[in-house]
């Protein structure tokens, strides 16, 4: 370059500039320490603040209660005799549909920050990238949760209204308690399970077809594996897909020799854990 | 106060930002200049702690930004305007950040109003324009009551009305201490806000001084000389001898010298000695954004080129003047002849100029000669001499409102 360098360059700072009297600027606001607390009250605002949440959580809680319904008054109306069978389990198709929104809105609540550029402002309010996650994830795992549990609570008494008269076994406490409690922990973990996803993929079209990849693909693969040579794998595909764990709370799973009981949520809790501590360490390292 | 020392950016094989170091001071608004790509943006999101550094480190206050407590009332920041969650309210977006670093609740109402939001707060800001996006962005920066502001471009799609506040809002913080440090392209803009500025090119650091010297340091100041018009060889010989006395000569549109390097009683004595009449002799105070071109112009990245409309225009006829181009398009020795210490003829003339030497008439950029018509003469129509051709037209006008100004001179 042509333009001779002023050799005022590098010139050291003048003296006096720090601690000179009437040059720093303090507040009249309090400053206070913040904590956890405050980031989930900020994600609080921001999940109840968009469309998207009510939209998704709308579409779900339509999808609960009007297939729960409509399943268990055509069980009512053709006098299907359900010979013992817990009532509950009609319950199943709603939520395996319905999951896809707790799928989006997960996806949505982390990747959208991504898509317009928000997580830059959150990030530049908050610089402890990992309270904000955290933050994300008790906000998000507590709406699913609440969310679910009140809706399977509510289709599940009127299921159990419903089919009163065709000779359905009423439902032990344990089944009551894995058909609500049970699938609310699974399914909001799922959840979370995509809201970590869009966080690590930080696209939100990108992670919604993971998630659904996730939750499909197992048994869609499963279902062509018609060679007796895979037999093992297709059996293996079809215990573990997600609709399968599923159904482990309804005593409705698709195999034998896949997970029973509670296993799905701890197989489900053992994934979420992992994701979290992956997506933390990625966050807390890559540039926003 | 802002520090950086030896900050480095690599994007894989592409260097940002290379050995960044400088310092922002409270109490005064810093501008922070560059041409576009030259790493201003990255350089902001390194000392905001969003981007992480290949080396080298930036502080504010002493810590690294992610180490501050309470990092949001200690530093606002206005990065990108569309950085918001367009299906949130204005309200719900700034009460969110206000959460997040336990501001209370009525901050928000209160910022909204400087910023004159306040009737649309509950709209969402998708619908925003680009000057309400900037305003919401300043809102945000502002909710904390920081000590240190980042503004990177905030004046960008802002009305006059917006532009004057920003103006006195930058100067109002820095005047109760605070620092401010804006980055910008609007030179004029950053003249009347700025005290001290920063400069960076590709990269690296070209200049950290206080306005005033910047544009005295860049030497944009010249001196404008003007021999007589109807006398084009004693031109050539004062350019000749003032280029031996180590002045920089760039000859003018409408015929005049555009001399730096020397004093102008110099200039006066070196005319003289060589028996040159002058016309005139003034001294010529630059522009920021003079001095901001002169320092710059070998670390601009994207230039526009002048368009050739190859094939497209017909062959001007005989006596036609070729349009002239704009100013600086694709002029890149305009603001800074090359110095003659710096190697090349000491009297080249900068590229993509046709500087037609030993041919007197012909004024420099194929302008037709100044003052050709006689003193006294009535002014020719200064559309006469054009072609009848579109192109042609522009360069004619011009001309003939320079020759009118070097009449005028007289």
């Amino acid at each position: 370059m042509s333009t001779p360098q002023p050799p005022l360059t590098q010139q050291p700072p003048a003296p006096n500039w720090q601690g000179a009297p009437g040059t720093s600027y303090t507040s009249p606001i309090p400053v206070v320490r913040t904590h956890l607390g405050h980031a989930i009250s900020s994600e609080w605002t921001k999940i109840k603040s968009v469309r998207s949440t009510i939209w998704t959580l709308g579409v779900y809680i339509v999808l609960l209660i009007g297939l729960g319904l409509l399943f268990a008054l055509i069980a009512a109306s053709t006098d299907m005799s359900l010979e013992g069978e817990s009532p509950l389990s009609l319950g199943l198709f709603g939520l395996m549909l319905g999951s896809v929104c707790l799928i989006t809105l997960g996806v949505l609540s982390t990747a959208s920050e991504y898509g317009t550029g928000m997580i830059r402002t959150t990030m530049t309010a908050c610089p402890s990238r990992g309270r904000v996650l955290a933050a994300k994830s008790i906000v998000y795992f507590g709406l699913a949760f609440t969310v679910t549990l009140v809706t399977t609570a509510f289709v599940g008494f009127a299921q159990v209204a419903i089919l009163e008269g065709n000779g359905a076994a009423n439902p032990t406490g344990e089944e009551w308690f894995k058909a609500t409690v049970g699938v609310s922990l699974f399914l909001s973990l799922f959840g979370l399970l995509s809201l970590l996803m869009g966080s690590l993929i930080r696209h939100s079209a990108g992670a919604i077809t993971i998630m659904l990849g996730v939750f499909l693909a197992p048994l869609v693969i499963a279902i062509f594996m018609f060679s007796e040579s895979l037999r093992n794998v297709q059996e293996f595909l079809l215990n573990y897909s997600i609709p399968s764990q599923l159904g482990v709370f309804y005593n409705a799973e698709l195999g034998s020799s896949g997970p029973s009981g509670w296993d799905p949520l701890w197989i489900m809790l053992a994934l979420t854990g992992a994701a979290f501590v992956g997506a933390y360490a990625l966050l807390e390292q890559r540039d926003v | 106060m802002i520090e950086a020392v030896g900050l480095t950016k690599r994007y894989g094989a592409k260097t940002a930002v290379y050995n960044l170091s400088f310092q922002v001071r409270p109490g005064a608004v810093t501008g922070f200049l560059g041409p576009n790509g030259s790493g201003k943006s990255t350089t902001m999101r390194m000392i905001l702690g969003l981007d992480n550094p290949s080396s080298g480190q930036v502080t504010i206050g002493g810590y690294p930004y992610r180490k501050l407590p309470n990092a949001a009332r200690q530093v606002g920041a206005l990065l990108d305007a569309k950085a918001v969650h367009g299906g949130r309210h204005a309200r719900s977006h700034l009460l969110s950040l206000a959460q997040l670093s336990g501001i209370p609740a009525r901050r928000v109402d209160e910022v909204l109003g400087v910023v004159g939001l306040q009737d649309v707060a509950k709209k969402r800001s998708k619908g925003f324009s680009l000057g309400m996006g900037q305003r919401l962005g300043i809102a945000a920066a502002l909710l904390g009551d920081p000590q240190v502001l980042l503004f990177d471009e905030p004046v960008n799609g802002l009305d006059p009305e917006g532009i004057l506040w920003v103006r006195n809002l930058m100067k109002a913080l820095a005047a109760e201490g605070r620092t401010v440090f804006v980055s910008s392209h609007l030179m004029s803009e950053m003249a009347l806000t700025a005290d001290h500025l920063i400069v960076i090119g590709r990269g690296q650091l070209l200049s950290d001084m206080s306005v005033k010297d910047f544009i005295s340091a860049n030497s944009a100041d010249f001196a404008r000389v003007r021999t007589p018009d109807t006398e084009p060889q004693q031109r050539e010989k004062l350019t000749a001898s003032l280029t031996e006395a180590g002045g920089q000569v760039l000859p003018e549109q409408d015929g005049a010298l555009r001399v730096t390097g020397l004093p102008l009683p110099r200039i006066s004595d070196l005319a003289h000695d060589s028996d040159v009449r002058l016309w005139e002799l003034s001294p010529h105070q630059a522009s920021l954004e003079e001095a901001y071109m002169r320092m710059t112009q070998g670390a601009v990245d994207y230039r526009s080129t002048i368009d050739p409309k190859a094939g497209l225009q017909q062959p001007l006829p005989p006596g036609a003047q070729p349009p002239m181009p704009v100013p600086g398009q694709g002029q890149a020795g305009w603001y800074a002849p090359p110095a003659p210490q710096h190697g090349g003829p000491p009297y080249a003339p900068p590229q993509g100029q046709p500087m037609p030497q030993g041919q007197p008439p012909a004024g420099p950029y194929g302008a037709p000669a100044p003052g050709a018509p006689a003193p006294g003469q009535p002014q020719p129509n200064p559309y006469a001499q054009a072609a009848p051709q579109a192109p042609a037209q522009p360069s004619a006008a011009p001309a003939a409102d320079l020759t009118k100004k070097s009449e005028d001179a007289r």
